[in-house]
């Protein structure tokens, strides 16, 4: 295995409890099936062996990670590896010590998501009342000397609130802000009727989200990623399967990305049976979709295919059914009209009330 | 234009790792990095608050008699206005 695949990021996904229920939680549906959780010793070993594979920055990610009550021990072994470790956190639950305490041991990086810029239309989508703490948590990030990322993703109901959170950034001294538009996997796929915003809306946020970038430059790091569904051709995903990124479920499994455990017939293997070098080397889900090898036509004689690396897996298997298709999000996919209809339907059902099904152990009907 | 009596100082975001991998400096801060060449390394490693940009100039200059002074100036400058764009220096008064 050459440079070509050196994994620079670990995205540690502790644990999939999470006191939120946002409805386009990145989890798959069945996360409650992943519960058997890796021990303290466990991921510490994991983070050293990352460390020597080539990764340098860890992404402390869940469900909810403070959750994990040793993750002052884990914090500390990142530390100690000099990894840039990164807590992705909805805030909730935690006080002001055990922050304090964090920083003490090393962590370089506070992440906080907000919903929206209003309590009650964040809480709405959080499904918890917790827009109140998150802000106060936010707070402390910034008392305690810590670079702050806020984090809000994007969809129907708060793309017309870009400027109100931009401005919410800077009131709280953001150093990056990330407006993600919502990905159409995980929570957010059975929810994408609600979710799926109309083009009109999505151009005046992108809009307002450049002025906010050439404005705040220096200051502000405002980042606005474009959802694939309305953009002409897929995103690298993860920088390319297996290739720049590993996640590890909390449960163990090392996968190229937050999902790819729920697409079928394909093997993963668990940190706790394979060193991680032998895992990232010679995993065979791994080296399934790595290369051009797989790549259907019109990928295959694509002068894309080094840029987007043939999109999304899972967007592929979860729309069509066959994870090696063309990314239908490509508007060169022969299935491209699966994407199509999506947006029309968005046209069609903008203003009108859609049911939310929120995030729960038990996966919704029908999916 | 950054004045040459100004003071560059590294975001308290970013952190400086030697890696191993490839024998450089990276510069590293959320969700994103930066592979230093030996010159890059060494002006981030003299951001430290105290030099001026005058002094880091000097002290570059020292250490690659080799080079151009010009040219060292306008590696310089170039490297020092993308750290300030993307809010990895800032500038102390």
């Amino acid at each position: 295995m050459n440079e070509q695949f050196r994994p620079y990021t670990l995205i540690a996904e502790l644990t999939y409890k999470c006191p939120l229920r946002c409805i386009y939680c990145s989890n798959p549906l069945d996360y409650a099936r992943h519960d058997a959780e890796l021990d303290t010793q466990t991921w510490q070993r994991v983070f050293r062996e990352a460390e020597a594979l080539g990764v340098v920055q860890l992404n402390l990610s869940g469900g909810e990670p403070l959750l994990r009550r040793d993750l002052e021990a884990l914090i500390q072994e990142a530390d100690r590896l000099e990894l840039y470790t990164n807590l992705i956190t909805s805030g909730i639950p935690l006080t002001r010590e055990r922050l304090a305490r964090f920083r003490e041991l090393g962590l370089n990086n506070v992440q906080i998501s907000i919903q929206d810029v209003t309590p009650e239309a964040s809480d709405r989508i959080g499904g918890l009342k917790s827009f109140d703490r998150k802000l106060e948590v936010a707070r402390w990030v910034k008392e305690l000397g810590f670079p702050l990322t806020l984090n809000t993703v994007l969809h129907r109901d708060n793309l017309d609130h870009v400027e109100a959170i931009v401005s919410f950034a800077e009131s709280i001294s953001a150093d990056r802000l990330e407006l993600a538009n919502t990905q159409y996997l995980g929570w957010a796929m059975p929810n994408r009727r609600a979710l799926l915003p109309t083009p009109a809306q999505l151009d005046r946020a992108r809009s307002a989200a450049s002025a906010a970038t050439q404005r705040l430059k220096g200051r502000m790091e405002v980042l606005f990623v474009l959802p694939d569904y309305y953009s002409q051709f897929p995103k690298a995903c993860m920088d390319g399967w297996g290739r720049r990124f590993m996640l590890i479920s909390p449960d163990g499994l090392l996968l190229p990305c937050h999902i790819a455990h729920t697409l079928p017939g394909l093997t993963f293997e668990n940190v706790r049976d394979q060193p991680l070098e032998q895992i990232w080397t010679q995993s065979l889900g791994l080296n399934r979709y790595r290369g051009e090898e797989w790549m259907p036509e019109p990928c295959r004689s694509c002068d894309r295919r080094s840029i987007d690396f043939g999109g999304c897996r899972c967007q592929a298997y979860h729309l069509t059914g066959d994870a090696s298709a063309t990314d239908p999000a490509c508007a060169l996919a022969p299935q491209h009209h699966l994407i199509e209809a999506a947006r029309e339907a968005a046209l069609h059902d903008a203003g009108s009330p859609v049911e939310l099904i929120y995030r729960s152990p038990t996966p919704p009907v029908g999916a | 234009m950054i004045p040459s009596d100004a003071r560059p100082r590294l975001a308290p975001k970013v952190m400086v790792r030697f890696d191993r991998k490839t024998d450089r400096y990276m510069l590293l801060y959320p969700e994103k990095g930066l592979a230093l060449n030996p010159t890059a390394a060494d002006i981030v490693q003299l951001c430290t608050g105290e030099n001026t940009v005058g002094s880091i100039l000097e002290q570059l200059a020292v250490k690659y008699p080799k080079q151009a002074r010009a040219d060292i100036e306008r590696e310089m400058m170039g490297f020092l206005t993308v750290l300030a764009d993307k809010g990895l220096v800032r500038y102390e008064a």
